[in-house]
């Protein structure tokens, strides 16, 4: 019977580029960046990695859009593309081939260059299909939440925009402490609720950035761990699960979550035993993709009863001097969200801030730390939920 | 007896008022109003809207034939009323033909229906029409877009084919080459003089004479006319009286082709009583002259919305530099978005049932009904073990939705809506000829034939749910 692989994988060491319109950087420099302050962070040598796991949504194919820039010599490389998840899903992958015993030390690096394409928004590789059914942009997969969330638990939509308008907010107030943020501003309240519409009730404040960056993470087995620091990360459970559509197609759905946020949560916090999300993790780095998909993680992942987590938002459980600080880093909304990376970036602050690290957003000792990392759209998607943590046990 | 068994139209739902173009351009127009093709609408799509309108109380394995009239097939080469015969769910051991390039194809086609009738066949003739004048020209403020559709076969009738008398002349007044977008037209007096009131005359008088009639004996005259006023007089020289003469919907919808003298058929039959006569009088390269005689069966006929419902179901905001943009004819800067990549032929193919008869499927073991077919289930996972379930038709209600402003569109913002089927069936789709501000959750619609996209000169069909009426 699988057990899982709580702390059987550890992290040696991480790097993140500065997130955002990066004219001056391609994909080489990107990854150049974050590779060189993961191996001073982690003390060892490029080639001491005996495999690397490449995340990319759209800025390469196969692995050689790796291993050709970063001469990488004959080594493995597995490109990965698992839509905004990938990069949660290179960690996951990697820990897997350390685990295994099938290599002693190996990279998860995600990377994305998404501001040479000239395009607003993303670009989606189509498939060859009969193309019959609407290609919606992203903030209209995910608008629908807002006004179903609002009609389940009986809030109005002007409430429902304030609910959405304080999440953009806090994330702002967190990521302007992050020198690595994309958008580096607070953003009073009333901006938020006045922006310019982009899919109703969104505003183009409820959105992420679209972003360049790359950032990645070194893995070893735990037991070898301590030879590279003394203070390592451990990989306490890390998950994904990829849904059926049941919601796209089913009636029953109501807009209100997101099935594959909640299996994957619960698939991760059994591998962690993690029993009471809201108290015993520390701090989360979530998938704001749209305010209202963090409003709806609060809840799949237990952080929040159902039809609670606006009111936690409201009193401010989820800040960054709350009971449980939801993206300190600035999550997509300030940080950015260049695809491949952000999985990974969501892990960065947990390392960040077990090694206190995090600068003015630096918390009270974390020791438990999860990323949740979404791809596709409510209603169909692929999700994955990492937990690591600061001590072993 | 053959004749009409049933009959429908469609007006697509935006109007744009004459007084527009004047606004535009400063010279003087008609009075009124005419019907403008959304962006999605084309000739196939309205035509496919009335045969939906004709059959909403039809079993489509009946329909023997499909016939599709237009000056305005959106290929030169590859049917329409294949495509239409798709979305009626006919079988497919039927006869299918396109009657093309002429504005007297719609009375060709009826005629052609009338012929196969006799043989026994069930046919549904369609036509439907989206012509296009130069901008700040006489016919741009003529022409309007519209559709009708008739079954014509040999139970029920409810209007009997009388007789006819067809005239064909190589007379050249108007013309569109294959590589233009724009109809020409010789000068008027001659178009009108020389052809028009002519070849009317002659079919007319010709039916006349055949069977014995006078125009006394009719209750209504359907007589194509460019406008009202040449209409009126070639009515009064042939002995009508103004309140016998089929209102030409000039003011309402415009000239619609080939399709304007089957909508005025369409809009005669819906005030038809037993017994009557009509004349129904088309014109272009010659004239048809066609008497029906309205049966007790009229009584029976249960009609769908309508050429009545879809004339009062419409929206008269839209300006001149929309009805530009619609048509494509100014150039828009484009969206900086991915270029649309083309339907896959095959896919399309093998998705024809879902695509043209809007079929989802419903689990036997379960009974969950799904769409887009697949073969296994989406509630039990049972495999293979899916029947076809038509959702067309089925009464529908958006569950949310979400007004996008981002999306390319040519009309936005960008409605999109999710839509549950009674009985079961979601389908994310979008919602157009709504107001964005009257899209509320748990409103009823229904879904509508629409042009997607194209790329690669490939056109793309699908359904777009609009509000019900």
């Amino acid at each position: 019977m699988a057990k899982g692989i709580k702390d059987r994988a550890a992290v040696i060491g991480m790097g993140c580029t500065k997130f955002g319109e990066r004219y001056d950087s391609n994909l080489e420099d990107l990854m150049i960046e974050a590779i060189d302050e993961c191996l001073e962070d982690a003390g060892i040598e490029f080639n001491d990695i005996d495999a690397f796991w490449f995340g990319t949504f759209i800025s390469g194919m196969a692995g050689l859009a790796f291993s050709n820039r970063m001469k990488s010599h004959y080594k493995p490389v597995t490109r990965l593309e698992n839509m905004c998840c990938t990069g949660l899903d290179s960690v996951r992958n990697a820990c897997y081939g350390v685990a295994s015993g099938a290599y002693d030390v190996v990279m998860a690096i995600g990377a994305e260059k998404l501001k040479d394409g000239g395009y607003s928004g993303l670009e989606v590789p189509a498939e060859d299909s009969d193309r019959t059914l609407p290609d919606l942009t992203a903030p209209s997969r995910f608008a629908f939440i807002a006004p179903a969330y609002a009609h389940k638990y009986g809030l109005d939509m002007k409430q429902m925009k304030e609910v959405m308008a304080r999440i953009a907010w806090k994330n702002h107030k967190n990521g302007a402490l992050n020198p690595k943020a994309q958008y580096r501003a607070e953003v009073p309240m009333e901006n938020i609720l006045k922006s310019p519409m982009i899919s109703s009730p969104l505003g183009v404040m409820d959105c992420s950035g679209v972003s360049d960056g790359a950032a990645c993470a070194i893995i070893t087995r735990t037991e070898d761990a301590k030879k590279y620091r003394k203070d390592p990360m451990y990989v306490k459970g890390i998950q994904i699960a990829a849904g059926p559509a049941h919601s796209e197609k089913h009636q029953s759905y109501d807009f209100t979550t997101a099935f594959e946020t909640y299996y994957a949560g619960q698939a991760a916090y059994r591998e962690a035993g993690i029993t009471d999300p809201r108290k015993q993790i520390s701090m989360a780095e979530v998938h704001d993709c749209f305010t209202p998909t963090e409003l709806i993680i609060y809840e799949d992942l237990m952080f929040s009863e159902r039809g609670q987590g606006w009111k936690d938002a409201m009193d401010g459980f989820f800040d960054l001097d709350g009971g449980l600080p939801v993206n300190p880093d600035g999550g997509l909304k300030s940080f950015g969200h260049p695809i491949g990376a952000s999985g990974i970036r969501m892990l960065y602050e947990s390392w960040l801030q077990f090694h206190d690290k995090a600068g003015k957003r630096q918390l009270d000792n974390p020791k438990i730390g999860l990323a949740h990392n979404l791809g596709g759209q409510p209603y169909s998607c692929v999700v994955g939920v990492g937990i690591v943590g600061s001590e072993l046990g | 007896m053959v004749g009409i068994i049933g009959f429908g139209a469609y007006v697509p739902y935006n109007r744009l008022k004459r007084a527009h173009i004047k606004d535009t351009f400063g010279a003087p127009v008609p009075k009124g109003e005419k019907a403008v093709a959304n962006y999605d609408e084309d000739s196939i799509t309205m035509g496919a809207m009335a045969a939906l309108d004709c059959s909403a109380h039809l079993d489509s394995t009946s329909i023997d034939a499909v016939y599709f009239a237009t000056t305005t097939a959106p290929y030169k080469e590859k049917q329409s009323a294949a495509t239409i015969a798709g979305v009626l769910d006919t079988r497919l051991n039927i006869r299918t033909a396109d009657f093309c390039d002429s504005l007297r194809a719609g009375s060709s086609a009826i005629l052609a229906g009338v012929d196969a009738a006799r043989q026994g066949l069930n046919t549904m003739v369609v036509t439907g029409e989206c012509r296009l004048g130069y901008s700040a020209g006489s016919y741009e403020n003529h022409f309007g877009d519209g559709a009708a559709a008739f079954l014509i076969g040999n139970k029920q009738v409810i209007a009997e084919y009388i007789d006819s008398c067809s005239i064909a002349v190589d007379f050249h007044d108007l013309w569109r080459a294959d590589n233009e977008r724009f109809v020409h037209s010789w000068e008027e007096r001659f178009c009108i003089s020389q052809g028009y009131n002519q070849f009317v005359s002659e079919s007319v008088q010709g039916v006349l004479k055949k069977t014995g009639l006078s125009p006394a004996d009719f209750g209504k005259i359907i007589l194509y006319g460019i406008t009202p006023r040449y209409q009126g007089q070639i009515a009064a020289k042939l002995g009508f009286s103004p309140s016998q003469v089929q209102d030409s919907l000039y003011n309402q919808v415009g000239n619609t082709g080939a399709a304007s003298t089957p909508m005025m058929l369409a809009a005669a039959l819906e005030d038809a009583k037993p017994n009557d006569y009509i004349l129904m009088v088309s014109y272009g390269e010659g004239s048809d002259a066609v008497i029906f005689k309205v049966t007790d069966e009229i009584s029976n006929f249960s009609p769908g919305c309508g050429l009545k419902g879809y004339i009062e179901n419409k929206k008269v905001s839209m300006n001149y530099g929309k009805y530009l943009r619609w048509r494509e004819l100014i150039a828009t800067e484009p969206a900086k978005r991915p270029i649309q990549k083309r339907s896959s032929l095959p896919d399309m193919y093998r998705n024809r049932k879902k695509n043209l008869g809007f079929y989802g499927v419903c689990c036997k073991i379960c009974g969950t009904v799904q769409f887009p077919p697949s073969r296994i289930c989406i509630e039990c996972r049972a495999i293979d073990q899916m029947e076809d379930y038509r959702l067309y038709g089925k009464p529908a209600r958006v569950a949310t939705f979400t007004v996008d402003y981002l999306a390319e569109s040519l009309d936005p913002p960008t409605i999109v809506a999710v839509v549950d089927f009674e009985g079961g069936g979601r389908l994310i789709c979008y919602l157009v000829d709504c107001d964005p501000d009257d899209v509320k959750v748990g409103m009823e619609v229904k879904m509508s034939f629409r042009h997607i996209f194209t790329v690669d000169s490939i056109r793309t069909y699908f359904w777009k749910a609009v509000p019900k009426l």
